[in-house]
C-alpha cells in the first residue's frame, strides 16, 4: 500500500477513518472507484470502535438495509465482523415495558416481526436474568456485532481493494475551484479529488464550516463498562433497564447508559475520553438486569466522544456551497446501519441518488432555520466548572 | 437563557462517603514516610493500602504475579492484616501518629475535574474493601503505588509455580505465607539477587539464577549467591517448564550462545521467579489524566514529575516505585522515602496555602553506570522468549494469544470455526499503514484484554510489536489503563447510593426523543412517504 501514497489524490476522497467513511469508501471501491480515506489518528479510535455493537435502528429508512446486509457482511468484507443475530429487550417494569412500544411499532411497520414476552419467556432466553423481570420483546432481527473488529475489517477489506487509507493524516482546510472542491488539505500535503465526502463524526461540524455549510453538531462524551467473560448466553444481543449493550462473543458483558457530558467545541477527542465515576452506576443497572452475574468482575471501562445534530438524527447530504461534496454524520447512532450507509452514501456519489431507501429525512435543509443559539437552548453545553464560576465572580 | 440537559451530567451529584485532606496510596517506604511526614506536620492523612489482598484475586494474578504460590494463609484477611501490619513497624508508628491506616483497601480510580469530567467539582478516589465501594474526596495526594511484576512467557510459564519476583518477596516477607520451596530465578539483576538472598535465609532453596546476558547484571549480588553455592548461568534462557496439576516440577534451560546453543538442562524446582523486570505502578496516575513519559533508565512509563514530585494534575503527587525505578532505589528503600517526605513536604505546603507555581516537569535524572537501560533489559529477554515460543506459548494466558497471533494480528481462536481459518492483515502490513499503537492490537487480538488486566503480558506484548515494527520501546505509544484498575464483581462496585436526581433523570443514551421516531412520521417537507411499508 505504501508506494500507492505516492499518487496525490484520489477520484474520491472520504474525511473520517470510522465506520462511516470506511464502509463508503470500501463501497465504492467495490464499484471500482479510486478511492482514498484520510483519518487524523487510526481507523475506528473515535466512537466507531469503542461503542455498544448495536445493529437494531428501527426508527430508520435504513433499518431494512442494516438487516439485510449485516447477515452477509463477514462474507462480503473477508474478515470477521463478529456479527450475531437477533436482541431481546428485557423490562424490570411497567414503566420499561411500556417505554418499548415505540421499538415494537417501528419494528413493525417496517415489515419485520417484534414479539412481546412475558416473565417466564424472558427468564427461558436469557439465562442470567432474575427474578425481577417483568417481561421484554424479542426482535428476531436486529443484533449485534463487535465494533473495533468491524472497523478493522472494512479497512482491511478496503485496502485489498486497492482503496487507501492515510492514517496520523488531519485535514487542514480546502481547495476550492467555483463550487467545487478540487483538494483537501492536510498534515501531510495537499490531495485532490472529484468528489469529497466529510463523515469525520465530532469534527465534521468543523470541517463543514470550512465550506460555509455547518452541519450542526455538538459533542459528548459516554461510557461503556465492561466483565471478565462468562459462559455465552444463547442470545448475545440482550439489553434493557436503561443500558445498552451487549454479550460479546468471547462473553464478556459490555454495557454503557446513563449521563452523557458535552464538551466544548475546543475539547481534544483523546483527552476527553476519560472514565467516570458513573461506571458504578451502570454496574448498579447492570446487576438489576443480570442478577445471576452480580459476582461477575468488572475490568474495564472506557469512554467514547459521539456527536449529535439538533434532532438528533443522520445528516446525508450534498453542501449547498460545494457541490461535490456529501457531509455524513449519524448523530451518534451510526455503528450499526454503517453496512447501510456506507452504501447508501455510496449510491450518492455514484448515482446521485439513493434507490434502496428515502433519505430525505436526513436532508441538511431541514436546519434552515436553526437559531445560533441551538446548544444553549437545549442545555447542550459543558458543566459549569469551579473555574469558570471563579471567572465569572 | 441557557437551560440545563437533565440528561447530561451537568449538576449532578457524586455520593462521596468520606473526605480526605490528604490521601496517601500504597503504604510501601515512600506512602508510609509521606503518611508519617504530613503527620508531623499536623494534617490529616488516610493511607490506604491493598495489602493483604483478597485470595480470589490473587489467584487471578492481581496486583502482581502471584503463580498460585500463596500459602493457605492468606485465605484468613483478619490474621493477614496482623501479619502485614506487624511486617513494617512504620505501620504501627503511623498509626501512633494519628495516620488513619486502612490495610485492605485497594484505590480502583483517580478523578479529577478535565474535559469530559467538568461535573466534578474537585478530586475523588474510588476505593474498595473487595464487598463494596465508594468515593473518597480528597484535598491532596500522594501516589506511592510501587511496582509490579513483568511477565515473561516460554513454554509451561502458565503452570502454578512460575511467578513474579513482586510477588514472590510480597508473599515471603509481607504475608509470611509463601509456599515455593525449590526456586528457579529468571533473572541477575539486584531483584534477583536480594530475593535470592532473602529466600535463602528464610530456609529455601536457590536452584539456580538463569540470565540471557553474557554476564550477571549484579556481579556482586551473584558473586556472594555463588559462594553460598547458587550456580549463575548466563546466556541461558528456560526453554520450558514442565509439571502438572500442582506446579512445576522442573524446568529445561537451554544455552543461548554459539557453541553450545541449544544445549538443554533440566533443573528440579517448584518454583520459577521471574525477575526480569519490574513496572512502576502507573494506572492510577494515567486513569487520574497526569501527562506519563518514557525514561529507559527509570523503568519505562513514568509519570512526569517536578521537583517535588508533583504531576501534571494539580494536587496529585508521586513517589517511590510508581516514579521510577533503578538499581539502587531497588537496593536502598530510603530513596524511596526520601521521595515520599520530599512530596509530602510540598502537598503540605500547597494546603497550607502555599504559593502553587505553574507545573513544569523536571528534567529526567542522569543515568547513572548502575541504572539499567529498560529498552536493552527487557528487549534482550524478550528475544529469547521469541526463540524458545512455541505454539502453545500465550503470551497473553487470559485471551491465549501467541506470538503468531500477535505478529499475524489474528482474531481470536473463538472465531476460527472449523477450518481454524483466521484472516487478517498481518503486523508488517498495519506498521506498513502507520504508528502500530498496543491499544490497536490489543482489541484486534485480545492480548491484555482478560481478568488480570494485561498485568502479565502488557510489557512483553509491547515490546514484541516494538521489535516486530524496529520501533524503539520509547516510541511505542503507551496503552491505556481504565478504572476499574482492580477487577471488582458487579455486586462490589455497583454504585449502592445512587442520587434520586441522577436516577430520575437516568437515560439509555441522549434522551433526544426526536432521535428515535420513525422517519415516515416526519413532517413532509423533511420526509417523502413514498417509501413507508
Amino acid at each position: 500500500m505504501t508506494a500507492s501514497h505516492d499518487r496525490k489524490g484520489a477520484d474520491v476522497i472520504v474525511v473520517g477513518g470510522g465506520v462511516t467513511g470506511l464502509s463508503t469508501a470500501w463501497w465504492l471501491a467495490r464499484a471500482g472507484v479510486d478511492v482514498m480515506v484520510i483519518e487524523k489518528g487510526i481507523v475506528g479510535w473515535g466512537a466507531s470502535g469503542r461503542n455498544g455493537g448495536g445493529a437494531t435502528h428501527h426508527q430508520s429508512p435504513l433499518f431494512a438495509e442494516e438487516q439485510r446486509l449485516w447477515p452477509l457482511m463477514d462474507e462480503l468484507l473477508g474478515y470477521p465482523t463478529e456479527y450475531q443475530p437477533k436482541r431481546v429487550r428485557m423490562a424490570l417494569s411497567d414503566a420499561q415495558m411500556d417505554e418499548f412500544r415505540i421499538g415494537v411499532d417501528n419494528t413493525r411497520g417496517q415489515g419485520f416481526p417484534a414479539e412481546w414476552l412475558d416473565a417466564a419467556q424472558v427468564r427461558e432466553m436469557v439465562p442470567l436474568a432474575g427474578d425481577n423481570v417483568r417481561g421484554g420483546v424479542y426482535y428476531e432481527r436486529g443484533g449485534h456485532a463487535n465494533p473495533q473488529r468491524t472497523v478493522q475489517a472494512y479497512a482491511w477489506a478496503l485496502q485489498d481493494l486497492g482503496g487507501r487509507i492515510l492514517q496520523h493524516t488531519a485535514a487542514t482546510g480546502f481547495e476550492r475551484r467555483g463550487d467545487r472542491i478540487v483538494a483537501v488539505e492536510t498534515s501531510a500535503g495537499s490531495f485532490s479529488c472529484n468528489t469529497l465526502v466529510l463523515a469525520a463524526g465530532p469534527q465534521t461540524g468543523i470541517l463543514t464550516a470550512l465550506l460555509d455549510s455547518e452541519v450542526p453538531v455538538t459533542p459528548a462524551r459516554a461510557e461503556m463498562i465492561v466483565t471478565e467473560p462468562l459462559p455465552l448466553m444463547p442470545i448475545g444481543g440482550v439489553d434493557g433497564n436503561h443500558l445498552y449493550g451487549r454479550q460479546t462473543l468471547r462473553g464478556n458483558l459490555a454495557y454503557g447508559g446513563g449521563p452523557h457530558e458535552w464538551l466544548r467545541p475546543e475539547d481534544d477527542g483523546v483527552a476527553a475520553r476519560p472514565s467516570s465515576p458513573l461506571a458504578r452506576n451502570v454496574a448498579k443497572r447492570l446487576v438489576e438486569l443480570f442478577p445471576k452475574a452480580a459476582h461477575i468482575r468488572v475490568i474495564r471501562s472506557w469512554a467514547g466522544v459521539i456527536e449529535n445534530t439538533p434532532d438528533g438524527r443522520p445528516v446525508i447530504d450534498r453542501l449547498p456551497t460545494a457541490g461535490n461534496v456529501i457531509a455524513a454524520t449519524m448523530s451518534s447512532v451510526g455503528f450499526g446501519l454503517s453496512p447501510a450507509t456506507g452504501r447508501a452514501i455510496s449510491q450518492l456519489v455514484l448515482d446521485g441518488r439513493c434507490d434502496f431507501a428515502d433519505l430525505s429525512s436526513f436532508r441538511l435543509s431541514r436546519f434552515g432555520n436553526l437559531s445560533p443559539d441551538w446548544r444553549e437552548e437545549r442545555g447542550w453545553l459543558p458543566p459549569q466548572t469551579d473555574d469558570d464560576d471563579a471567572r465569572a465572580a | 437563557m441557557a437551560r440545563l440537559d437533565e440528561r447530561s451530567t451537568a449538576g449532578k451529584p457524586l455520593p462521596v462517603r468520606e473526605h480526605a485532606r490528604l490521601l496517601v496510596i500504597g503504604a510501601g517506604p515512600a506512602g508510609l514516610s509521606a503518611a508519617l511526614e504530613a503527620a508531623r506536620r499536623g494534617v490529616a492523612v488516610v493511607l490506604v493500602d491493598e495489602h493483604p489482598v483478597d485470595h480470589a484475586l490473587m489467584g487471578l494474578d492481581v496486583p502482581f504475579h502471584f503463580g498460585q504460590r500463596m500459602g493457605g494463609a492468606v485465605r484468613n484477611k483478619s490474621r493477614m492484616i496482623e501479619t502485614i501490619a506487624a511486617a513494617d513497624e512504620r505501620i504501627a508508628e503511623a498509626f501512633e501518629a494519628g495516620v488513619d491506616v486502612r490495610l485492605g483497601i485497594s484505590v480502583w480510580g483517580l478523578f479529577s475535574p478535565r474535559p469530559g469530567l467538568r461535573w466534578l467539582h474537585g478530586h475523588v478516589a474510588g476505593l474498595s474493601d473487595g464487598e463494596s465501594s465508594w468515593f473518597l474526596s480528597f484535598d491532596a495526594a500522594i501516589v506511592a503505588t510501587g511496582r509490579r511484576d513483568v511477565g515473561l512467557a516460554f513454554a509451561g510459564w502458565e503452570l502454578p509455580g512460575v511467578m513474579g519476583v513482586t510477588a514472590a518477596s510480597t508473599l515471603l516477607q509481607r504475608y509470611e505465607a509463601f509456599d515455593g520451596r525449590a526456586l528457579t530465578i529468571l533473572g541477575s539483576g539486584v531483584e534477583a539477587t536480594g530475593f535470592a538472598k532473602a529466600a535463602l535465609a528464610a530456609g529455601r532453596e536457590i536452584v539456580a539464577l538463569i540470565e540471557v546476558g553474557e554476564t550477571p547484571r549484579d556481579p556482586a549480588g551473584c558473586a556472594e549467591l555463588a559462594e553460598r553455592g547458587v550456580p549463575v548461568l548466563t546466556q541461558t534462557m528456560i526453554a520450558r517448564a514442565i509439571g502438572g496439576h500442582d506446579g512445576v516440577e522442573s524446568v529445561l534451560v537451554r544455552r543461548l550462545d554459539g557453541d553450545a546453543a541449544d544445549a538443554r538442562e533440566e533443573l528440579a524446582c517448584d518454583t520459577v521467579v521471574l525477575a526480569t523486570g519490574a513496572a512502576p505502578v502507573i494506572e492510577l496516575l494515567d486513569v487520574a489524566g497526569a501527562e506519563i513519559g518514557f525514561v529507559p533508565h527509570r523503568g519505562g512509563y513514568v509519570p512526569l514529575l517536578d521537583a517535588d514530585g508533583r504531576t501534571s494534575v494539580a494536587g496529585l503527587f508521586a513517589a517511590g516505585d510508581c516514579a521510577g525505578i533503578w538499581s539502587d532505589k531497588t537496593v536502598d528503600p530510603a530513596i524511596a522515602a526520601a521521595e515520599g517526605v520530599r512530596s509530602a513536604s510540598a502537598a503540605c505546603d500547597e494546603l497550607a496555602g502555599g504559593t502553587t507555581t505553574m507545573w513544569q516537569p523536571a528534567p529526567a535524572a542522569e543515568p547513572s553506570p548502575a541504572d539499567e537501560d529498560v529498552e536493552d533489559v527487557r528487549s534482550a529477554w524478550v528475544a529469547a522468549a521469541m526463540t524458545v515460543a512455541d505454539a502453545g506459548t500465550h503470551l497473553c494466558q487470559c485471551e491465549e494469544v501467541n506470538l503468531a497471533d500477535l505478529l499475524g494480528v489474528r482474531p481470536p481462536r473463538y472465531l476460527s470455526g472449523k477450518d481454524g481459518e483466521r484472516n487478517s492483515h498481518d503486523l508488517a502490513a498495519l506498521a506498513a499503514d502507520g504508528q502500530v499503537s498496543q491499544d490497536q492490537i490489543k482489541r484486534l487480538t485480545r492480548a491484555g484484554m482478560g481478568p488480570c488486566q494485561g498485568r502479565r503480558c502488557r510489557e512483553q506484548v509491547g515490546a514484541v510489536l516494538a521489535k516486530a515494527t524496529g520501533t524503539p520501546l520509547a516510541r511505542m505509544p503507551l496503552p491505556s489503563h481504565r478504572a476499574p484498575v482492580r477487577p471488582l464483581p458487579l455486586s462490589a462496585f455497583a454504585e449502592d447510593h445512587e442520587p434520586d436526581l441522577l436516577a430520575r433523570n437516568w437515560e439509555g443514551w441522549f434522551g433526544i426523543a426526536s432521535q428515535w421516531e420513525p422517519f415516515w412520521t416526519l413532517s413532509s417537507d423533511a420526509a417523502s412517504t413514498e417509501d413507508r411499508p
